[in-house]
This record gives structure tokens, C-alpha cells and sequence, in this order.
């Protein structure tokens, strides 16, 4: 038994449950702390990249499914100029997301080094 | 060459399919080089004070492409670093194949190597090294299979037969994909509960764009993704339109919705595309496998893919994509080892390719087993289509070997397939998706293929897909469907895949789901191959399941099988005396002939069989006269038998199976006359045949003997399992204490 992004368990999540029309994709999506939980697993297991990748994601956990993607779009190449990728690097720290946060940052740097930043 | 020089050897070989293929000169500037190119760096790793990486495989931090910096950053274990990298090439590849270093050490060896140094040592290992090295190396110790299910019309009905069907023969992750991009979100729904009809707990995808796939993930459409490219230069990873950090992302996006999922890459890609800046494909990979385990992905699809004819063109290629494989295991990620696109026209070559790893065994043996028809591969045909599951099922057996496959029996099968049409049409009609009639139905449960469903409609998919996304429905809705429609049992399936999502367990390596849905990866069931004795056994029910294929018969069987044709045509007259009559040719048959046995292994019945030897006798003016000889299953010992008792001292031996030859009373009982010895291919006419030659035999005459018949046929193969329950059962019969008796036949 597991607790689900929306604070209620999986054992609550049944087809009696779905026959009344009482659960939501939120119920059934992953809980941050459980992917923290899983990353110090994936350490345990020799795999400390996997770990890292699942700490961003309990980050994403939290940022809506029309966000995330638009943040993919924005990483892609000649998407973004510097300053935009600077820019969401900044809010996603302030929105509790360092690691997502950092990891753009980093693009930032490598894409304008690189020259695929979009010029702005 | 002119041809008039050519000769015909040559021009048979040239007809033979492995001739349809292309084979590459080595060719470093275009990448057409499987290992080991001049341009490929050496490996280094230069730390600065920091511990910060200041030069990777002798290229500077400031002239790092994105690729190189993604792996310096967040790829490499420095505190190994120096410790691997000292390490010479050949004593590190010994350690992988050393039974005594285990996995563990490698593991911690490999996470400070760099690509080049990677590339470098996996080189050394040769093929029989390779098949030992996965053995030990594979992170999770059951192997698995994974299968394509897709069709040339996007047909829901057969999506849903064929995904169940998949799913019986044992594949625990699907994948499918489109030929029209707007179907994807029907094709998910349709593989999703078609699956989940077949078995508990089966993976699926739906390999389409990347944030469409996505997409389809976060509404739970799919439960994990593999289509995430990734290459070895930066130039093919731009024209791709992502880089390492996009891909960093779009994998933390998977996991942030619970969803398993790997990278694809494989060898020969950036050849294929024409930028590999001079570099082997075997190089190039190893970059790919670095960045993934950089990206903090659990594992990777390569070993070829879609360039899989490109490395298979060069020398080295099938070695080079084996040990692509080998790379993602040491890195410890899930290897999903290729074996995917066809490389070759021929079956000796592609089954070549794929048996190394087949039998070293790996978390999914083909990274896209067709299941379905070859014309129905979206994908492209693939290395092993529909009409191989038999022979990868008896492969299975042969070996003692789990390639993930499994038997299926038709009533079951049948079953399954009506059951999850069924359930998508009800499903797609209570969601408001479609209407299907109930001949398209039948078509689909019945169909081979999706020519063999003339009443598919291609508008339906695209029509269901439309309303799919824009009344965002989700996998919520799809089981509460399937439970108003009456298939709780699927309900639950796709409920429970629902929950693995909440508890992140299938988010670790090589994660799949056993049929009880246990997880089973790196962490539940991680590989612990150290030598013989230890790792993975094929035991109790599995070993039963892999051996218990449909083709097998038993002595039983065959008991029943012949008694379908039993009938009572011989009567013992008495014991057989010597004749004294000239004209007499004598027909020994064997114990069974009649009483066990009634038809040879060409088909015919042993009196139709007796009735023309007696017949080639009297067109020679002999009499015929036929003895059973009690005391032996020898063929030449029945037919010196019967020679003896001969007033000519010519006597015909017959075994019920049919073989048959002449012997003379002086000679030895190996040293006959004229042999039938492939009793599958006589005819009616060559045992009329056989009958004549004795007769002149009798009169003195040396004729000309009968030809076996040719045949190109594996007859042995085809036969020699029932010639061993024949010869069982007429030993069964033999009663040494009787003499040889005379027979009358009734017909």
C-alpha cells in the first residue's frame, strides 16, 4: 500500500471507488516522498544517477502535466534563448525544484556555449 | 566478370538469400567500422583540484560537445576514476568473464570508466566471452521478452487479439506504435486492455514523438516508455530535436508519473546518418550507454535498432552489437538487447545473430519480438516475426534456455483473442469511441493478419484517437469501462498497473511484473551468476512450460494414432515350415504388422502394402507366401528368416513402418539384396517394384534394383521420433518363444 500524489492510499483506490466516480488520475500518480524514498534505493543499488533522476521527478511531481511538457519543449534545441532558460532555472528554484532548477541552469550554459541557445 | 566465365557454383551460391544482403568495405570516414577506428580517442580522465573533469578521452573540458559534457558532469563515479582507468584493458575484460570477480566489483569498476576506456576493454571479448560476461552481468537474473504488436490499419479489434495473444506466449512488455501518428492514443487503449486479457501485470508502450509519448503516459495510456532517442554525436542528437538535457527531463518526467522507462539507442545510427566524424560505431555506442547512465535512466534499448544493417554490413558487426548489450549491463542499467530490426534476408544469419544472447539470456531477449506479422511490423519487419514463435519456443527447449517465451494452446488462445475484441468494442462503444459490427469482430479474432480483416475501417482508429485526447480520458476511465462493461477481471489488471505507479517499485532497473505482480528487477531479483550451480534455473513448473511444447508425442499417441486404422486382417495359420516350391517368395513380417501397427510412415496400410508385394510377385509368375517372425525387430534378421523358409530361398522382410528389403538364404543377415531404407517416401509403386526384383531374384535373374527415392526433406527430423515409438511397440509384440508362422490375410 502506497500513497498517492492527491494523500490518499491505493488501498483506497478500488473499482468500487472508480464505480462511484471518486478517483482522479491524482490518485494514482506517485507521491514525492515516495520517489525519495525510491531514489535512496536506486543509491543502495550502485545507482546514484537513477537516484538524482528521481529526485528531480519527486520535484515534478508537484508542476502540472501541461508544465512539464512545456518545460521539455523549452529544453529542446533553438527553443530558448539563454535568458529564458535562465529565467525558468530561477522560478522552478523558487518553486522548491533546485535539482530541476540546476539542471537547467546547466543547459543554460552548455547550449550557449554550444550556440543552440534560440538568439534572442 | 563476363559471364561466360562464370560457373555454376557460383551461381548457386549467388541465389542463396544471404546474398540479398549488403556487406561493407571498412570505411572509417563514413563510420563504417565496427570497432576500433583510427580516430577513436584514447581514454583519459583528467581531474583538476576540485575534482572537476578538465579533459575526457583526450579532448578538453573548453571543447566538450554536449554529449562529452553531460557525461563529465554527471555521469562518471570519480572516486574510481583513476583506479579503473589505470587499469589495463585486458586484465579488466578477464575480470568481467571471471566467475570469481563478481558482478558487484564490475559494476564498481565500470562506473569510473570512460567511454573510450569502456569501448576499449569490452573490444577484448571475444564471442564465447560475450555469452558469459551477459551471463553474469544482466541486471535482473530472470530473463524476459518483449514483443511488437502493431498493424498496417491501426485495426483496434486486432491491436486488443493480438496484444492477448502476445501476452499468452509469455511477452511481459508490448510495444506498439503507428503508421498514422493520430492514432496513437486508440492504439494504447486497445494494446493496454488487450494485454491485460492475456495476462497480469504486461508492460505496454507506444513508441510515437516524444512529447506525444509522454503524453499518453501521464494519462496513464502506457505503462512505460523506451522510444527516448539518444546518439553518439552531437550533430545527430540536435537533428533529433533534443539534447542530453532535454532527454535528462523527459526522463525525470516519466518517473515523476510513476512510469519505468528507457532510452533507445544502438550502434550504427550516426553512420546511417552520415555524421560519425570518423569514428567506430562500437565508440560512438559506448558514448550513448555513458550518457544514459548520466541521464539516470534505468536502462536501454541499443544493440543496433534500427541501423542493425549497418552494423551488421561491416566486419565485427553482430560481435560489436552483442557487445553494445554487454556495455548497458556493465553500466547497471536494464538491457533490452536489440534483436529487433531484420538485419538479414537470411534465417541462418539472423538466428546467428540473435543466439549468443538468446542463450546467454538478458532482461528482454529482443527489444521487439514481431508477434505479429511481418506485413504488420510498423516498426519494419523484425529479427523474429509470428512465424518464429515455434521455432523460438523449441529453441527454448532445445537449449534449456529461457528466452521469456512460452507455450499457448489454440482453444486458449482462441479464447483470449474473442475475449479482448470483445472487450474493446464494448469499452470503445461505452466511452462513445466507436462501433464496430460483428463482422469485423470475427475477422479479427479469426485473423492472421490484418489482410486477413477486410472489414476494418481506417477512420475508426483516428475517430477514437480524436475524442480520446480531447475529452482527455484517462486510464481511470478506460477500467471503469471495462468493469461496466463486465470485465472486472481486466478492470482489476489495469487498476493494479495503476497502483505499481504509486509505489515506484517498477521505477528500479529491469523492473517487470510476474503474474502475481511482484516486482521483479536489479533490486527483487537481482542476477547472482557466479558460475555453475549458481544464477538463474529453469525449474519445477517453468521447466515443464518450456518443455511441454504442443508439437510433442508421446509412444501413447501414436498407439492411438495407429489404432484409429486398426482393423483384424490376419489370421495365424500354423507354425511356418521350409518350402520346398521354386516359384515360392517368401514375406516376413514383423511382430506388430497388423496387431499394433497397421500404417507405414509413408501412410498407406500394411495390407495395401503386403497386396503389392504380392502382386509384384505373381506379375513374375512367383507365389507369395507371408510368415510373422516372433523372436526379432531386425529388419535383416526378418527378411533371412523369411529367406530360409523359401522354397526359392528368396524372401521379402517388411517391418510394419514400412521399410522393406530382399534377402537371399546365404547370405548375412546385414548383407541384403536390394533396401527400402526411408520407409517415409515408398510408394504404392516402389513396393510393386520391390515385389518384381524378388520375384527375378527367385528366378535366378540379377535385376536392376529399384532407386531409393530422393528427397531434400530433414526426414530423420521429421520421422525418427515416431520410429522410436514404433520400434518400442513392436518389441512389445515380439514373443521369442513362438517360431515364425504363416499369416492369412483377409481384406
Amino acid at each position: 500500500m502506497s500513497t498517492a500524489r492527491s494523500g490518499r492510499d491505493t488501498a483506497d483506490v478500488t473499482l468500487d471507488s472508480i464505480r462511484l466516480g471518486e478517483v482522479t488520475m491524482d490518485d494514482v500518480t506517485i507521491h514525492p516522498d515516495t520517489l525519495v524514498r525510491q531514489a535512496q534505493v536506486a543509491r543502495d543499488h550502485a545507482n546514484p544517477q537513477l537516484a538524482e533522476n528521481l529526485l528531480r521527478a519527486a520535484e515534478l511531481t508537484l508542476i502540472p502535466d501541461d508544465e512539464v511538457l512545456a518545460m521539455y519543449e523549452a529544453l529542446r534545441p533553438g527553443r530558448s534563448t539563454t535568458d529564458e532558460l535562465r529565467a525558468l532555472s530561477v522560478s522552478l528554484s523558487e518553486r522548491g525544484a533546485p535539482r530541476t532548477a540546476a539542471l537547467i541552469d546547466e543547459a543554460a550554459a552548455a547550449y550557449a556555449r554550444r550556440g543552440i541557445a534560440k538568439q534572442g | 566478370m563476363n559471364d561466360t566465365d562464370r560457373i555454376g557454383r557460383f551461381r548457386f551460391m549467388d541465389a542463396q538469400r544471404v546474398n540479398l544482403d549488403g556487406f561493407a568495405v571498412e570505411d572509417e570516414s563514413l563510420g563504417l567500422i565496427a570497432f576500433s577506428a583510427e580516430a577513436d580517442p584514447e581514454p583519459t580522465l583528467v581531474l583538476d583540484a576540485h575534482g572537476n573533469v578538465v579533459e575526457m578521452d583526450g579532448r578538453e573540458a573548453a571543447n566538450f560537445d554536449l554529449i562529452d559534457e553531460f557525461i563529465a558532469r554527471h555521469g562518471l563515479d570519480l572516486s574510481v576514476a583513476s583506479e579503473v582507468m589505470a587499469l589495463d584493458d585486458v586484465e579488466f575484460a578477464r575480470r568481467i568473464v571471471d566467475i570469481n570477480v563478481p558482478r558487484a566489483e564490475i559494476i564498481r569498476l565500470a562506473a569510473g570508466a570512460t567511454p573510450a576506456k569502456l569501448a576499449r576493454v569490452l573490444s577484448r571479448l571475444r564471442a564465447a566471452e560475450l555469452v558469459i560476461a551477459m551471463t553474469k552481468m544482466r541486471a535482473r537474473k530472470t530473463p524476459s521478452n518483449q514483443a511488437h504488436v502493431t498493424n498496417r490499419s491501426d485495426d483496434p479489434l486486432l491491436l486488443a487479439a493480438d496484444a492477448a495473444t502476445a501476452a499468452a506466449f509469455g511477452f511481459r512488455e508490448i510495444e506498439t506504435t503507428v503508421p498514422v501518428l493520430g492514432d496513437a492514443p486508440s492504439n494504447a487503449v486497445a494494446v493496454s486492455i488487450g494485454a491485460a486479457v492475456g495476462a497480469v501485470g504486461v508492460l505496454v508502450q507506444c513508441s510515437v514523438e516524444e512529447a506525444l509519448e509522454l503524453e499518453l503516459g501521464m494519462a496513464g495510456l502506457v505503462s512505460y516508455a523506451e522510444t527516448v532517442s539518444i546518439y553518439g554525436t552531437e550533430q545527430i542528437f540536435i537533428d533529433g530535436d533534443d539534447t542530453p538535457w532535454s532527454k535528462a527531463l523527459l526522463t525525470s518526467a516519466y518517473a515523476s508519473r510513476g512510469m519505468k522507462m528507457r532510452v533507445t539507442s544502438g550502434g550504427g545510427s550516426e553512420a546511417l546518418m552520415g555524421a560519425a566524424e570518423n569514428r567506430s560505431i562500437f565508440y560512438l555506442e559506448a558514448r550513448c550507454v555513458s550518457l544514459a547512465r548520466a541521464l539516470g535512466t534505468q536502462g536501454v534499448q541499443n544493440g543496433g535498432i534500427d541501423a542493425a544493417s549497418v552494423s551488421g554490413s561491416v566486419p565485427g558487426g553482430a560481435r560489436s552489437m552483442m557487445a553494445e548489450n554487454l556495455m548497458v549491463m556493465m553500466r547497471n542499467l536494464e538491457a533490452c538487447t536489440g534483436n529487433d530490426a531484420l538485419m538479414s534476408e537470411s534465417d541462418v544469419r539472423r538466428t546467428s545473430r540473435t543466439h549468443p544472447i538468446f542463450i546467454a539470456g538478458t532482461d528482454f531477449v529482443c527489444s521487439g519480438f514481431g508477434s505479429i506479422q511481418r506485413y504488420d511490423n510498423m516498426f519494419g519487419p523484425s529479427q523474429w516475426n509470428s512465424e518464429d514463435i515455434d521455432d523460438f519456443l523449441i529453441m527454448q527447449r532445445d537449449w534449456t534456455v529461457d528466452g521469456g517465451l512460452r507455450s499457448a494452446s489454440e482453444p486458449e488462445v482462441a479464447r483470449l483473442r474473442r475475449r479482448a475484441a470483445h472487450a474493446v468494442r464494448d469499452v470503445y462503444r461505452f466511452l462513445g469511441l466507436a462501433d464496430f459490427d460483428d463482422s469485423w469482430v470475427e475477422q479479427a479474432i479469426d485473423a492472421a493478419g490484418s489482410k486477413d480483416i477486410p472489414a476494418a475501417d481506417l477512420m475508426t482508429p483516428l475517430d477514437a484517437s480524436r475524442i480520446i485526447r480531447q475529452s482527455r480520458v484517462t486510464m481511470v476511465d478506460v477500467v471503469a469501462a471495462l468493469d461496466a462493461c463486465g470485465y472486472e477481471i481486466e478492470a482489476e489488471r489495469l487498476l493494479a498497473m495503476l497502483h505499481a505507479r504509486v509505489d515506484g517499485d517498477y521505477l528500479h532497473t529491469a523492473a517487470i511484473f510476474d503474474e502475481q505482480m511482484n516486482v521483479m528487477s536489479l533490486v527483487t531479483d537481482a542476477n547472482d551468476y557466479a558460475g555453475p550451480g549458481t544464477g538463474y534455473e529453469i525449474t519445477g513448473t517453468r521447466l515443464t512450460e518450456l518443455n511441454g511444447v504442443r508439437q510433442q508425442r508421446s509412444v501413447s499417441d501414436l498407439r492411438d494414432e495407429q489404432a484409429a486404422a486398426a482393423g483384424n486382417h490376419f489370421t495365424v495359420v500354423g507354425a511356418a515350415a521350409a518350402g520346398s516350391d521354386p516359384t515360392e517368395v517368401t514375406i516376413g513380417v514383423s511382430a506388430a504388422t497388423g496387431r499394433a501397427i497397421w500404417t507405414t510412415l509413408s501412410g498407406l496400410s500394411v495390407v495395401d502394402v503386403l497386396d503389392e508385394l504380392l502382386a509384384g510377385l505373381e506379375e513374375e509368375g512367383c507365389r507369395g507366401r507371408i510368415i510373422r517372425i516372433n523372436d526379432t525387430v531386425d529388419l535383416g534378421m526378418i527378411g533371412l528368416t523369411a529367406a530360409r523358409l523359401s522354397g526359392s530361398g528368396i524372401g521379402i522382410g517388411l517391418q510394419a513402418k514400412g521399410t522393406a528389403l530382399i534377402h537371399r538364404r546365404d547370405l548375412s543377415p546385414l548383407a541384403n539384396l536390394e533396401l527400402y531404407s526411408v520407409a517415409p517416401t515408398v510408394t504404392p509403386e516402389l513396393y510393386r517394384a520391390l515385389g518384381i526384383n524378388a520375384g527375378r531374384h527367385a528366378k535366378g535373374a540379377t535385376p536392376e534394383p529399384v532407386r531409393n527415392p530422393y528427397s531434400d526433406m530433414a526426414i530423420e527430423a521429421r520421422f525418427h521420433t515416431k520410429v522410436v515409438s514404433l520400434v518400442a511397440i513392436e518389441r512389445t509384440c515380439l514373443s521369442p518363444e513362438l517360431g515364425p508362422e504363416d499369416l492369412e490375410l483377409t481384406r
